[in-house]
C-alpha cells in the first residue's frame, strides 16, 4: 500500500499543528464558533446529537496492520474502546472531547492517517472496491489510480469550497462493489481494444432526490484521469447551484443542464485542463504510486486442512459458504470479516477486535487489511489452507459471524442513536431485524439479500439501493419506518420503489417479514434470489403482503 | 396535550467536552435534566436562551426544547429530546458492554 513520504508528512503535521492552534483560539474565545465551525469540518470534527464525532478517512478502504493498531489504540485511548466503520470507508469515534481532538490527529498521523476532508464541501474519501487488488473478476487494482485521486483532491485549492460536497468511488472490476453509479463521480475501469482506460459517470447520488449517475465518457485513457476529473469538478464548481442547499449537488446539475450539456462544457474545460496537466510528470508519479501497491508474493499452500475442516465442523462449513469470496490465486480466498454479530450495531469494533483484525492479517493476510463500505472488514489474500486456523481465532472474538450477504448483513447509519441529522433511529432496527430473523432460523433459506437503513433521508444507509430499503422518518413526533423495494447498488444500479405507508418502529419488523415469507412462498426455487424474484413478479404481491394483512390486523 | 401545559428548557452542547447538558436556575449547566429551569412563558425562555448562547466560551449551540412538567421534573415532549437525555439505545452500545 501506499507509504507516506516526506512531503505526505510534513504536510500532515502542519496541518495538524494548524488545526491545534485552531482549537486553543476557540477555546480562548479568539475565535467565534462560526469562525471555527468551518475549520473543524475540514479536519472530520462534527458535533452531533451526545458528542463530538471525528471522521478519521480510511482512503479506498485500505488499512495495514500498524494503522489497525493505532485505531484501537485511539478508540480506547480518547473514547469509549470502539469505532464504527461507516459505509464510506471512513472510521468514527463518537465520544471524543475537542480538547483531546488534536491529540488524537497527531496520533493518526504517526502511522498516515487524517481525517482531512471527511466532511465539508469538499471532495471526501475516495472509495473503492474493498475486494480490490484481490478479486478473480478485476481488470485492474484500481488503489493506485483511487490515490492519486487523494492527492490531487487533498486540499486542492480551487475545490475547498464547492457547492456542496463531493464523493467520487472508483472500481476496477466489471462486478461493481463501490456502488459507483450512486457517487457524484464513479469511476470504472474499463478494456478497449487491448488499452485500459476508465468509463466515467457523472451525477450519481442518494439522499433527498436519489438518481443514477449518467455516463458522460465511455472511455477515458487512463494518462487523461486528472486533466478530465479537474475538467469535471470545476464545471460544477461554477455551474452547480449555491442558491438552494438541496439543489447543489452535481445529480442536480446535470439534472437540471442535461448531460449533454455538461460534457460539452466539460470537454471545453478539459481542452485547457489536459495542456495544463504535465503529462510525463503525472505518468512518472503514478508509476511511483503503483510500485507500492504490488500484489504481495502469494504462497503455495496445501489446501487439505480446509477439506477436512470443512467435512468436520459444520460451523466453519457455514461460515466458509457465506464469507469467503473468489480470490484471483485458486489457492487463496478473500476473507469477509462480520461486523454484524446478531444483535450487535451493525459496523462498529472494539479496540480488542481491531487489535485480533490486525494481528491475524499480520498472521494470515500478508499485512492487508479492507474496510468495505458495507461496514465489514475483508482480508483480501488468505491462504485457503489458514483458514480454519484464522475462524477459529474471529470466533474467540466474536467475529465469526457467518451472515455476509444474508438478511443480518445490514447496513445501517448511525441514525438517531448519535447523528444529529436523524430523524429516527435505524440501530436498533437492524438488530431487531437481525434477532428476529436468526430466532426465525430463516437467514439461510432466505439467502442472497440486501437490507440497508437509513435515519434520514439523506441515505447514508444507501436505503435506495438496498434490496429492501428502510427509511426513518419523524411522523408527527413518531418514528415511522417506509419500504422501499427492488432497489440495486451493483452494476445494474437501480433506485428501489417505495412500496407505501410506513410502519412504527414495532411494526416495521413483521412487515420485513410478512414481504420474506411471501417471497420464500413465491420463488420459482432456491436458485431465485429475492431480487431476481421482484424483478419477475414486481411490486403487487409484496405490497399485498404488506398491507392487506395489515389492514387484517387492525380490523 | 395542548401546548400551554408544556414548558421550555435551554438545552446545549458543552463546547470543550460536548455533553449534553441544560441551563439550571442559577445560570449553570446541569448534565440532568432533572436540574434544568423550565420557563412557562416564550418570552422568558428566548430572552434566557439569548443570555445562554452567549456563553459562547462554555457551550455550543443552545436552544430551546419543549418539555412536559411533571413531579418528577421536565419530560420531553420530542423522542430526540428523550434520546439526547438517555443517550444511545442501550443496545446501539452493544459492543462496548459486551
Amino acid at each position: 500500500m501506499y507509504v507516506y513520504d516526506d512531503f505526505d508528512r510534513d504536510f500532515l503535521a502542519e496541518r495538524n499543528r494548524q488545526f491545534r492552534a485552531q482549537v486553543e483560539r476557540r477555546l480562548s474565545g479568539a475565535l467565534t464558533e462560526e469562525e471555527f465551525r468551518p475549520l473543524r469540518l475540514m479536519n472530520g470534527l462534527y458535533l452531533q446529537l451526545h458528542a463530538y464525532m471525528l471522521r478519521v478517512a480510511i482512503p479506498y478502504g485500505t488499512l495495514n496492520p500498524v494503522q489497525m493498531h493505532k485505531l484501537a489504540d485511539v478508540g480506547e485511548r480518547w473514547d469509549r474502546g470502539y469505532g464504527h466503520f461507516t459505509t464510506r470507508q471512513n472510521i468514527q469515534f463518537n465520544w471524543p472531547q475537542l480538547v483531546d481532538v488534536p491529540d488524537m490527529l497527531d496520533a493518526l498521523a504517526e502511522v498516515g492517517l487524517h481525517a482531512i476532508q471527511t466532511s465539508g464541501n469538499t471532495i471526501r474519501n475516495v472509495t473503492a472496491d474493498h475486494f480490490a487488488g484481490a478479486a478473480a473478476d478485476e481488470i485492474a487494482d484500481p488503489r493506485p489510480w483511487a490515490e492519486l485521486i487523494r492527492q490531487w483532491s487533498t486540499d486542492h485549492p480551487e475545490f475547498q469550497f464547492l457547492p456542496r460536497k463531493f464523493k467520487i468511488a472508483v472500481t476496477g472490476a466489471p462486478n461493481d462493489r463501490a456502488v459507483t453509479r450512486a457517487h457524484d463521480i464513479g469511476l470504472r475501469m474499463v478494456r478497449r481494444d487491448g488499452e485500459t482506460g476508465f468509463e466515467l459517470i457523472v451525477g450519481g447520488g442518494l439522499g433527498r432526490t436519489p438518481m443514477i449517475g449518467k455516463v458522460i465518457r465511455d472511455f477515458l485513457p487512463t494518462g487523461d484521469l486528472l486533466p478530465y476529473l479537474e475538467a469535471i469538478v470545476a464545471t460544477y464548481n461554477l455551474l452547480g447551484r449555491r442558491d438552494n442547499k438541496f439543489k447543489a449537488r452535481i445529480k442536480i446539475t446535470v439534472h437540471e443542464n442535461g448531460i449533454d450539456r455538461v460534457r460539452e462544457l466539460v470537454e471545453a474545460r478539459f481542452a485547457e485542463t489536459r495542456a495544463e496537466f504535465d503529462a510525463d510528470a503525472m505518468a512518472a508519479h503514478f508509476a511511483h504510486i503503483a510500485a507500492q501497491f504490488a500484489p504481495p508474493a502469494l504462497r503455495a499452500a496445501d489446501p487439505a486442512p480446509l477439506d477436512t475442516a470443512r467435512a468436520a465442523d459444520p460451523i466453519f462449513r457455514a461460515w466458509a459458504d457465506t464469507n469467503l469470496h473468489p480470490h484471483r490465486d485458486p489457492s487463496h480466498a478473500i476473507v469477509t470479516i462480520s461486523l454484524k454479530a446478531h444483535g450487535e450495531t451493525p459496523g462498529d469494533a472494539t479496540s480488542e477486535q481491531m487489535r485480533a483484525i490486525a494481528d491475524l492479517a499480520e498472521t494470515y493476510g500478508y499485512g492487508e487489511i479492507r474496510i468495505s463500505h458495507e461496514q465489514n472488514v475483508i482480508l483480501p489474500h488468505v491462504a485457503r489452507a489458514d483458514l480454519p486456523a484464522l475462524h477459529a481465532t474471529l470466533r474467540r472474538y466474536g467475529l465469526a459471524t457467518a451472515n455476509v450477504g444474508l438478511v443480518s448483513d445490514i447496513i445501517a447509519c448511525p441514525g438517531m442513536d448519535y447523528c444529529a441529522l436523524a430523524t429516527a433511529r435505524s440501530i436498533p432496527i437492524a438488530q431487531d431485524i437481525a434477532l428476529h430473523f436468526e430466532r426465525l432460523k430463516l437467514e439461510h433459506d432466505i439467502g442472497p439479500l440486501k437490507i440497508k437503513i437509513s435515519g434520514c433521508i439523506n441515505a447514508c444507509g444507501h436505503h435506495h439501493v438496498g434490496h429492501i430499503g428502510i427509511l426513518g422518518l419523524d411522523r408527527a413526533g413518531v418514528e415511522t419506518y417506509q419500504i422501499t423495494l427492488g432497489g440495486d447498488g451493483s452494476e445494474d444500479a437501480t433506485l428501489g420503489e417505495r412500496t407505501g405507508p410506513g410502519f412504527s418502529a414495532e411494526k416495521i419488523i413483521p412487515a420485513i417479514e410478512r414481504i420474506l415469507r411471501s417471497y420464500l412462498d413465491l420463488r420459482q426455487s432456491r436458485e431465485e434470489s429475492f431480487l431476481a424474484a421482484y424483478r419477475r413478479l414486481g411490486a403487487a404481491p409484496f405490497k399485498a403482503a404488506l398491507y392487506h394483512e395489515e389492514k387484517a390486523d387492525a380490523a | 396535550m395542548s401546548s400551554e401545559t408544556l414548558v421550555q428548557v435551554i438545552t446545549a452542547n458543552l463546547l470543550r467536552e460536548g455533553h449534553v447538558v441544560w441551563l439550571t436556575p442559577e445560570g449553570g449547566w446541569s448534565r440532568d435534566l432533572a436540574g434544568a429551569q423550565c420557563f412557562a412563558g416564550r418570552p422568558a425562555a428566548e430572552a434566557a436562551l439569548a443570555r445562554a448562547a452567549a456563553q459562547t466560551d462554555v457551550v455550543v449551540g443552545a436552544y430551546l426544547a419543549s418539555m412536559r412538567p411533571t413531579p418528577a421534573g421536565p419530560e420531553p415532549v420530542h423522542f430526540r429530546e428523550a434520546f439526547r437525555r438517555a443517550g444511545p439505545s442501550a443496545r446501539a452500545r452493544g459492543v462496548t458492554q459486551a
